[in-house]
């Protein structure tokens, strides 16, 4: 199954709103995908409850996977999302 | 007097009233057997989309953004697929309704409470969530929060946001909460509506609706069963503080008249400068992230334009480009560096690509030229007096009159005397030089406290360069977060800060702090906190 492994790059970890934009993207996804941290088992990344229960800090590795057509452009888009400093903007905004 | 209850004060402020506690949870119904499992699946499901949709509608009522963004997430949690099956597994296996809920929210409650630290701080979030579809789906009222019709403390095991968004202040004069920790909604919440707050109060569980107790939402301390003098008193006393708050204006002084320069942190012109007397750092890194191509010189003179229009002349201080580490932009290539914190960041960039800096300080000149801003320009990630000459030589170059450097690595503080005789000024960043300091991780929550500011050896750090430089005649501000501490505000003064520079909003807080000391005051108190051992003995003989 195509799967990418990335390191959380939103400096309060996988939680809040870095949560929120990360599970509101997966779930909007074509299909279905899954995520977990090392060791786990994978849980949907559309459940904001599973997702938060991850307890993925920054810098935390984290690996999706999905099967399907287009699951690589799925699992890019996804990838890049988690990489990101998703708190970035806002603390930047407000110092 | 009988000793107060104690916690811990979370959003300073003066309250005296009755008690009124939150509305608790409904219990849960003796179970049924069900007979219609459709019923009950549909049952249920409806108990949770009212809870979502209840939450949906308080997050677009509430002006405060940050509690909007908590109740969002409230409403994502409310209509996660993965809880909505298990409930419907549960009806299915034989359960009722609110049992199945019930069940189902207690397996993720479980594991945020494993998971500790931020995630065992939502649990009360949870349990709202919980308790609220437990009540629709048994045919009770949602729980929420009391409104006797008269100003009244409000007192709860935990807040969870959707109650605390909804607050009126002008109804509860103070939050008096069993749990909860100085990041719970409850802490960042009262903070933002400026409601006294104490969380962690153990003796809070005593507390009965209509006692009336006085709080002190700094000391963290809640006094029970005061007399009508006592709240008469703390009336005016509160009265007095949002007197002072609202009548600060003006720039920053001690009691006696001392200036220090009460400067905002902005990323661009949409970021508040109300009440500051300029800008002491001003991040350009927005224009620059999610970029494929670095911007323009077009682009970048009307972004610094537009900020130093919206000072109107007032001093505006540019911090050149800190990428890199945790701000990572794609038009550099960084990929490879095993310790980006360490790598090439900030004005080590132009070591690769000097033409990146040259391109960026010409901008600012353009834009300073354009609307006769009083621009300074300042380097991040100084570490030699070296680098900063040629930094200051660059900005020379492209106009700029007056150069300095941002104070972030250890070497630059304990060479300060020389990086000085190379910069019109230095501008210390807390954040970082604690972060190098401590060899700690700022992403690392474990070791939250080693970067806490009032840690003595990053106040000796400052110390030595405020020394040095009210030795060489030029500025050396504070621009990292401990500026905008209160607490900390005299005892930088005392050590010779010309200036600190932090968010719009923290700025009245800072001059209140400042013109409650006269200048002796604050150098009594900076060299008392240096001459501790440890944060806390260094707050104990501050604050």
């Amino acid at each position: 199954m195509p799967s990418r492994t990335v390191t959380v790059g939103s400096r309060t970890g996988l939680h809040a709103r870095p949560a929120a934009l990360f599970v509101a993207a997966a779930g909007s996804a074509p299909l279905p995908v899954k995520i977990n941290v090392e060791g786990r088992k994978p849980v949907p990344a559309n459940s904001m409850l599973s997702v938060l229960s991850l307890g993925a800090k920054c810098g935390t590795a984290v690996t999706i996977s999905a099967e399907g057509d287009g699951a690589d452009a799925v699992l890019d888009d996804l990838a890049a999302l988690l990489a990101r400093d998703l708190d970035a903007d806002e603390s930047a905004s407000h110092g | 007097m009988a000793e107060p209850l104690r916690g811990i004060g979370v959003s300073p402020g003066f309250a005296a009233g009755p008690v009124c506690r939150a509305g608790t949870a409904p219990k849960l119904p003796a179970p049924h057997s069900v007979s219609d499992v459709e019923a009950e699946l549909a049952g249920a499901a409806a108990a949770l989309a009212a809870v979502a949709a209840e939450l949906g509608r308080r997050a677009d009522a509430t002006r405060d953004a940050t509690a909007a963004e908590i109740l969002r997430a409230q409403v994502m949690m409310a209509e996660d697929p993965v809880l909505d099956e298990a409930v419907a597994d549960a009806i299915r296996a034989g359960s009722d309704a609110p049992h199945a809920i019930d069940a189902a929210f207690a397996v993720h409650r479980q594991a945020f409470l494993e998971a500790g630290g931020y995630l065992a701080e939502r649990v009360a979030d949870l349990d709202d969530l919980r308790d609220r579809a437990v009540a629709v789906s048994s045919g009770a009222p949602m729980p929420g929060i009391p409104s006797p019709g008269y100003p009244f403390v409000l007192v709860a095991t935990d807040l969870a946001p959707a109650d605390t968004a909804g607050l009126d202040p002008e109804q509860v004069l103070a939050l008096v909460t069993e749990a909860g920790g100085p990041t719970s909604h409850t802490a960042i919440l009262a903070r933002s509506l400026g409601i006294p707050a104490v969380v962690r109060c153990g003796g809070a569980a005593g507390l009965r609706d209509g006692m009336v107790v006085a709080v002190d939402g700094a000391a963290g301390a809640v006094r029970v069963g005061v007399d009508e003098a006592t709240v008469a008193d703390t009336r005016r006393r509160e009265q007095e503080r949002r007197a002072r708050a609202a009548a600060s204006t003006g720039p920053g002084r001690t009691a006696d008249g001392w200036a220090v320069e009460l400067l905002a942190n902005v990323g661009s012109a949409a970021d508040p400068v109300a009440g500051a007397e300029g800008v002491g750092l001003f991040r350009t890194e927005l224009l620059y992230l999610d970029r494929e191509k670095m911007p323009g010189h077009d682009e970048q003179v009307e972004a610094y334009a537009a900020v130093f229009d919206a000072l109107g002349g007032r001093k505006v201080v540019v911090r050149t480009l800190d990428a890199g580490a945790d701000k990572p932009l794609p038009f550099l290539d960084q990929a490879g560096e095993p310790n980006p914190a360490l790598g090439v960041r900030g004005v080590r960039l132009a070591r690769r690509d000097p033409a990146l800096l040259d391109g960026q300080l010409a901008a600012i000149a353009a834009a300073a030229a354009r609307t006769g801003a009083t621009a300074w320009v300042m380097a991040p990630m100084i570490a030699t007096p070296a680098e900063a000459r040629d930094f200051v030589t660059r900005a020379r170059a492209a106009g700029l009159a007056s150069a300095g450097v941002m104070v972030e690595i250890p070497a630059a503080a304990l060479r300060i005397r020389a990086l000085l005789r190379e910069v019109d000024f230095v501008s210390i960043g807390t954040n970082d030089l604690s972060q190098y300091a401590f060899a700690a991780d700022r992403m690392c929550g474990d070791l939250a406290e080693l970067l806490d500011p009032w840690q003595p050896a990053l106040l000796d750090l400052i110390a030595a360069c405020a020394r040095a430089g009210r030795a060489a005649g030029k500025p050396v501000g504070i621009c990292g977060e401990a500026a905008a501490d209160p607490g900390l505000a005299p005892v930088f003064a005392g050590l010779g800060i010309s200036s600190l520079s932090v968010p719009a909003r923290a700025i009245p807080a800072v001059r209140d702090a400042l013109a409650a000391h006269t200048k002796a005051d604050c150098e009594r108190l900076a060299t008392a906190v240096l001459a501790t051992e440890d944060p806390a003995a260094a707050r104990a003989v501050a604050i």
